[in-house]
């Protein structure tokens, strides 16, 4: 199947990755033939077949509600690219 | 010392012939003067290993040494290691310092296991000729010109080039493996959630698993030692005792029951490569297994399946690369949208984005049915063609990959033929089974590499059969002829 120009823009945008005009046009290609590839699966017979998640379907575990992480902030805080007064900083979003 | 085993450095620094920071010093040493030569390295952490090194010895002097003290080593840069330069091989993680320990990291701490460095890699494991690097291509010490395959070339060209011992690595659809074959290595992927996987940047969370690039068996065994075990941190890590794996190392191979899938001696695979193959498996029929032929029907459908679930799985884990937390950030973000696409588009390389877009396109509205659960389901067949075989056989065999080391260059304009290149080991990632790569044959003068498949957390059944092959083959023994 073909992906086209406005459908690898939208996913571009929910992915937000930004593309120029000529990586767009190698991408129609490229995403196409992958897209194409991963179609065999839809020949595959699955009826009644439950998804796995995990390959030993093993479930989430249960622990005691119990602090055991100590807060670390300024050590997180310290690898961030912009923080101020223990917030992380970004471009002004309410005016 | 270059030319010893881990097994044997071990000896060597428990007999007092040498201490850690002697043999650290050396590795440094012939980091520096040869990497430029394999690009295998992206961080070299001299002064961190020298302390690690002295500290090591120290505790040997205390009497608190245990098989891995002293012992130098490398980490895939994939590794959180706190305080040290963590890339994944990217622009996005060039400057990142992780503020904490992956728990692999802290385990081989903790052992005495000295860090000279973190290895070259993929962009952020995804890749199988080690040239999507931020940081350049790896070569591998087996030809200038050829990949060491892919994603944990780094890890893998570091000992194949005999810079160091050992090295860590990771293994989402064959990263360990592959690079394990055409380097001429012992490739370890444990059973998913053996190894803990916190603090290991993730990739496809329901397929990444950690595991070990040695020169053969018998250290394999000695590093899953150390680095496997349950993790309350890694919600997916499995409660199951782990076993000495080098104790059952010499166990007698007599009744053991290998199958050969025919899928795996298809078209895909040249006749000469099939040859080599064969070959070694008749090894084993001489040290008393019995070989038969065995079916995996659904084999052709693993790496439509993986190309679903792996980028689907890629797209969210990446989400949080934002420029916010840590990470690039663009200059001077206009508004938050401006700062999100400016910084993850300048911070991923083409074939990050290219698994992101395909990724979200699969999970987005109105196609999640058609593709991530098609393929879970799929997943599912692939996983049951196993238990199949696996009641018949104790041990599955073939190729690791359809050819030995290629040019560079060869297959960066077409992502499905580099995508080939994972077609016999992506079906043990789906299946979460465990898997290794062994030197096996030659063609061309170049390694090729027997793969063995056991059945769930049958890892030390596998290392006891690589472990006998290696006793009575010298295939792992063979040296790259540009190695150190």
């Amino acid at each position: 199947m073909s992906i086209s120009r406005d459908k690898i823009e939208q996913v571009a945008w929910l992915a937000r990755i930004q593309l120029e005009d000529s990586e767009k046009e190698a991408l129609e290609g490229k995403l196409s033939d992958i897209l194409g590839m991963v179609d065999q699966l839809q020949a595959a017979d699955t009826d009644g077949i439950t998804p796995m998640a995990h390959p030993l379907d093993a479930t989430q575990r249960l622990r005691p509600d119990e602090v055991t992480e100590t807060n670390k902030r300024e050590r997180f805080q310290a690898v961030a690219p912009e923080t101020q007064d223990g917030l992380y900083l970004v471009p002004r979003v309410v005016e | 010392m270059h030319t010893s085993t881990l097994s044997e450095l071990a000896q060597a620094l428990e007999a007092g012939e040498t201490t850690s920071e002697a043999l650290t010093r050396e590795t440094l040493e012939r980091i520096q003067a040869h990497d430029g030569r394999y690009n295998s390295f992206i961080t070299v952490a001299e002064e961190r290993a020298l302390e690690q090194a002295r500290a090591a010895d120290q505790a040997r002097a205390d009497g608190r040494a245990g098989p891995l003290t002293g012992i130098p080593f490398a980490h895939k840069d994939i590794f959180c290691t706190e305080d040290l330069r963590t890339t994944c091989g990217s622009r996005m993680l060039e400057n990142f310092a992780p503020p904490y320990n992956a728990t692999v990291a802290q385990k081989l701490d903790d052992a005495g296991a000295v860090c000279v460095g973190k290895a070259n890699m993929d962009e952020f494991a995804m890749g199988s000729s080690n040239e999507t690097s931020y940081f350049g291509p790896v070569t591998n010490p087996w030809g200038d010109g050829l990949v060491p395959g892919g994603s944990s070339g780094g890890s893998a060209a570091a000992v194949a080039a005999r810079l160091v011992p050992a090295a860590t690595a990771t293994d989402t659809g064959g990263s360990i493996r592959q690079p394990a074959a055409l380097c001429g290595l012992t490739g370890l992927k444990p059973t998913y959630g053996r190894i803990s996987r916190y603090g290991i940047i993730a990739f496809a969370s329901s397929l990444d698993q950690a595991g070990t690039l040695t020169r053969d068996a018998r250290d394999a065994a000695l590093m899953l030692n150390t680095m496997a075990g349950f993790d309350p941190r890694d919600s997916t890590s499995l409660d199951r005792e782990v076993p000495d794996y080098s104790a059952s190392l010499e166990n007698d191979l007599s009744g053991l029951r290998i199958g050969l899938p025919k899928e795996y001696f298809s078209d895909d695979l040249s006749p000469e490569m099939a040859e080599q193959v064969r070959n070694a498996v008749r090894e084993y029929e001489k040290l008393g297994a019995t070989v038969k032929e065995i079916s995996l029907p659904h084999s052709h459908l693993a790496v439509a399946a993986y190309y679903v679930i792996a980028p689907a799985e890629a797209s969210a884990n990446l989400s949080r690369f934002d420029g916010v937390r840590y990470g690039h950030r663009c200059e001077n973000p206009q508004d938050l949208n401006d700062l999100y696409l400016r910084s993850r588009s300048e911070g991923f390389g083409e074939e990050v984005k290219r698994r992101i877009l395909v990724g979200t396109y699969a999970l987005s509205a109105g196609f999640f049915d058609a593709y991530y659960l098609k393929a879970q389901k799929v997943r599912r067949l692939i996983q049951q063609d196993f238990t199949d075989a696996f009641s018949e056989v104790d041990l599955i065999m073939g190729p690791t990959s359809p050819s030995p080391a290629f040019a560079q260059g060869d297959k960066t304009d077409d992502p499905i033929t580099m995508y080939l290149e994972d077609i016999f080991t992506i079906a043990s990632n789906l299946a979460g089974l465990p898997a290794m790569s062994i030197p096996g044959g030659m063609v061309n003068n170049l390694p090729v590499g027997l793969q063995i498949i056991g059945n769930y957390f049958d890892e030390a059944r596998m290392l006891n059969a690589a472990h006998r092959f290696q006793k009575v083959t010298d295939w792992h023994e063979k040296v790259a002829p540009n190695s150190v």
